[in-house]
């Protein structure tokens, strides 16, 4: 019988396998940032040994940097002694960090892509949950805890069990103005924010394979808000051309050699998974969640299901989910006012996504009442956008350009929607207060949050293009 | 934080909601501390106090009655962020075992790495453990990990739970995975020399 792609690279990292424990996986990259790795690096201290391969490490500050004055020391003194720690330990240790200031900062998930860091075939891990976003390249990518983090510093791998195997197949093509953010929202809406638990998705399909990376990305990133340990894409001529002359790709006879083994990074014709879900792309218009989890999404014409829709057991977290957004049971979110706008964060905060933005927003203006934040992903997103002259476009917009950084996704830093407050966000998750407290959250595509900074509403951009 | 864990009778805290993510857990605002100590204080903070900082009565965790080293929650229990100051913050508050009908995995993970056991339990279980606690908020559980089951004390009724062989091993004697890794070493350097590409 065949492997599946996620076998196959799973397959060639086990160092070792012994009875009664888990697998020792080999990890090719690690990327650490300032939250999930001081107590790590504590850890090596107390055992005093060093990190084992420094050159598989990277690290960046991104989660709560501002993102004004990113040139100004960080005012807020926790933060800064989080930046400070990295850049110290990093130091102490022989990590290269591209921290506040580097011309490659930016949030850990966009960067490693864009510099050809992240590579299909590869282990990847990282202490944070939307490491999953580096499967889009047929890579295996998870997010792990801070005690993971230094195994991998120690050992350079990791104790795991191997996951389940499930295939997602999207087929036919997506119609205008739905994009790859809403094809994984109503995948999370139709499985629930459980729904994956213990698997590793391969998304395949004609829908999935037609596209672009950044796409790509988007949708292996939110794997993780549905259960999944991750979410993987088999390797083709898109993924092969995006990586292609970037920073730290193979050059040369190293590309060659690359290219010959990345071909044969697909899941066999006769290889079984251990669930199947298909979708079809002409189902998806464009999504909005209205509740506190992921799992909580519809088309955006459709309305919030009523108390007698929901399960006995499950209403009183519905209900006290509808209470915390101030929504009804039963009613449209189409027409509802918006407070902010916020499009960023590691799952829509590459060019491609500014560009698609810009495209829809000039010559328009924002409504007066709301407040548009745009966060690019990295350093070099913002170069390339002001490059393209995107920031003009904003401009003239009413949006604000900011500098990059994970910023209104989690609100560590100041960037906060204040409380009670509604904001259509680009970002992967609607918890409660994770854009800061009480805060409410509308998880939307680039186009549908865009749409809103126009119009001041809940709108359905398909009416707009 | 103790390293090791072998059986225990106590009380419960009854949390009966679902999907209770990372970010309820302990919110990102607080993650700002480079120790593993002292994340306890802003166990559920959200939940526990308002804008003010103060107590939120009708909050479980703010009512005396109930108290103990088990929260029993709802399903799908610590979704969402890797962080694993969420099991810090449940570790550093006292808590030792969490019970849910279901669990997010790198939520379960971060838990017995961090030597707090998750229970996974039938769903009618959990619903018995939450009928006994509001029957009697001083119900207690027994709590077995070398046999491997949760007792409901005032009911006798018990059921038994997985944990991997391996997991178990290490919470009965106080070993983590590094200490494992570690010993690996010979085989993982014999593992990069038969791959000439990093990937
Ligand atoms: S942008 Fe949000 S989800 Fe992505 S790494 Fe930063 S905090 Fe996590």
């Amino acid at each position: 019988m065949g492997k599946t792609l996620f076998d196959k690279i799973w397959d060639g990292h086990v160092v070792t396998s012994r009875p009664g424990h888990p697998d020792a996986v080999y990890i090719n990259t690690h990327f650490i940032h300032e939250v999930t790795s001081p107590q790590a690096f504590d850890g090596l201290r107390k055992r005093n040994i060093p990190v084992f391969r420094p050159n598989k490490t990277r690290a960046t500050a991104d989660h709560n940097v501002p993102t004004v004055d990113q040139h100004l020391p960080i005012k807020e003194a926790l933060s800064r002694h989080q930046v400070e720690m990295l850049t110290k330990n990093t130091a102490e240790f022989g990590v290269e960090l591209y921290g506040l200031g580097h011309r490659y900062q930016g949030i850990v998930h966009v960067i490693g892509p864009e510099l050809g860091i992240t590579l299909p075939g590869m282990t990847i891990v990282c202490g944070d949950s939307h490491t999953s976003t580096h499967g889009a390249f047929g890579a295996i990518a998870f997010g792990i805890g801070t005690s993971e983090v230094e195994q991998v510093l120690a050992t350079q791998c990791i104790l795991q069990y191997k996951p389940k195997r499930m295939k997602i197949e999207i087929t036919g093509q997506l119609k205008k103005g739905v994009l790859s953010k809403d094809i994984i929202l109503y995948i999370i809406a139709k499985i629930s924010a459980s729904g994956a638990t213990g698997y590793f998705v391969e998304y395949a399909g004609e829908a999935i394979r037609s596209l672009s990376m950044e796409a790509r990305m988007t949708i292996c990133n939110m794997s993780i808000e549905m259960g999944a340990r991750g979410g993987l894409i088999a390797p083709d001529h898109v993924t092969f051309d995006y990586i292609k002359g970037r920073e730290f790709a193979p050059q040369g006879a190293a590309w060659d050699q690359a290219l010959d083994y990345w071909k044969t990074l697909y899941t066999d014709v006769d290889a079984e998974f251990d669930k199947v879900l298909v979708f079809k792309a002409e189902d998806i218009e464009p999504q909005v969640t209205y509740g506190t989890n992921p799992g909580m999404g519809m088309g955006v014409t459709e309305h919030i299901p009523g108390l007698s829709d929901i399960e006995d057991g499950e209403r009183p977290s519905f209900t006290k989910s509808l209470e915390y957004m101030g929504l009804e049971a039963g009613s449209q979110l189409l027409g509802k006012k918006v407070d902010y706008v916020f499009i960023g964060s590691c799952t829509n905060s590459r060019i491609e996504d500014l560009r698609l933005v810009a495209d829809f927003v000039k010559g328009k203006k924002k409504s007066d009442d709301v407040t548009v934040w745009i966060v690019p992903g990295s350093k070099q997103v913002e170069a390339q956008a002001i490059e393209e002259g995107i920031d003009k476009v904003f401009e003239a917009a009413g949006f604000q350009l900011r500098q990059p950084g994970c910023s209104a996704c989690l609100a560590m830093n100041e960037d906060k929607i204040p409380a009670g407050k509604y904001c259509i966000s680009t970002s992967n998750r609607n918890f409660e207060g994770r854009q800061g407290p009480n805060a409410r959250t509308f998880l939307a595509s680039p186009l549908t949050a865009a749409a809103a900074a126009i119009t001041g509403i809940v709108s359905d951009v398909r009416e707009m293009i | 934080m103790s390293k090791i864990f072998k059986s225990l009778v106590s009380t419960v805290i009854p949390l009966p909601i679902e999907n209770i993510d990372t970010d309820q857990i302990i919110p990102a605002r607080f993650l700002k501390a480079t120790t593993r100590e002292g994340f306890g204080e802003n166990l559920f903070r959200d939940w526990r106090f308002d804008e003010n900082n103060q107590p939120k009565q009708d909050f479980v965790f703010n009512n005396p009655i109930y108290s103990g080293q088990v929260l029993v929650a709802g399903k799908n229990f610590g979704c969402g962020s890797s962080r694993e100051h969420a099991a810090w913050a449940i570790g550093d508050f006292g808590l030792k075992v969490v019970v849910s009908s279901f669990f997010a995995d790198i939520f379960k993970n971060n838990a017995l790495n961090n030597f707090i056991l998750p229970i996974t339990v039938s769903d009618a279980f959990l619903h018995k453990i939450f009928q006994a606690v509001e029957a009697d908020p001083k119900a207690a559980v027994e709590v077995n990990l070398e046999e491997q089951f949760i007792a409901i004390k005032s009911t006798g009724e018990k059921e038994s739970f997985d944990i991997n062989q391996y997991k178990k091993t290490c919470l009965l004697n106080g070993y983590d995975d590094i200490d494992y890794l570690l010993s690996l070493r010979n085989e993982i350097e014999q593992y990069e020399t038969s791959r000439p590409f990093n990937f």
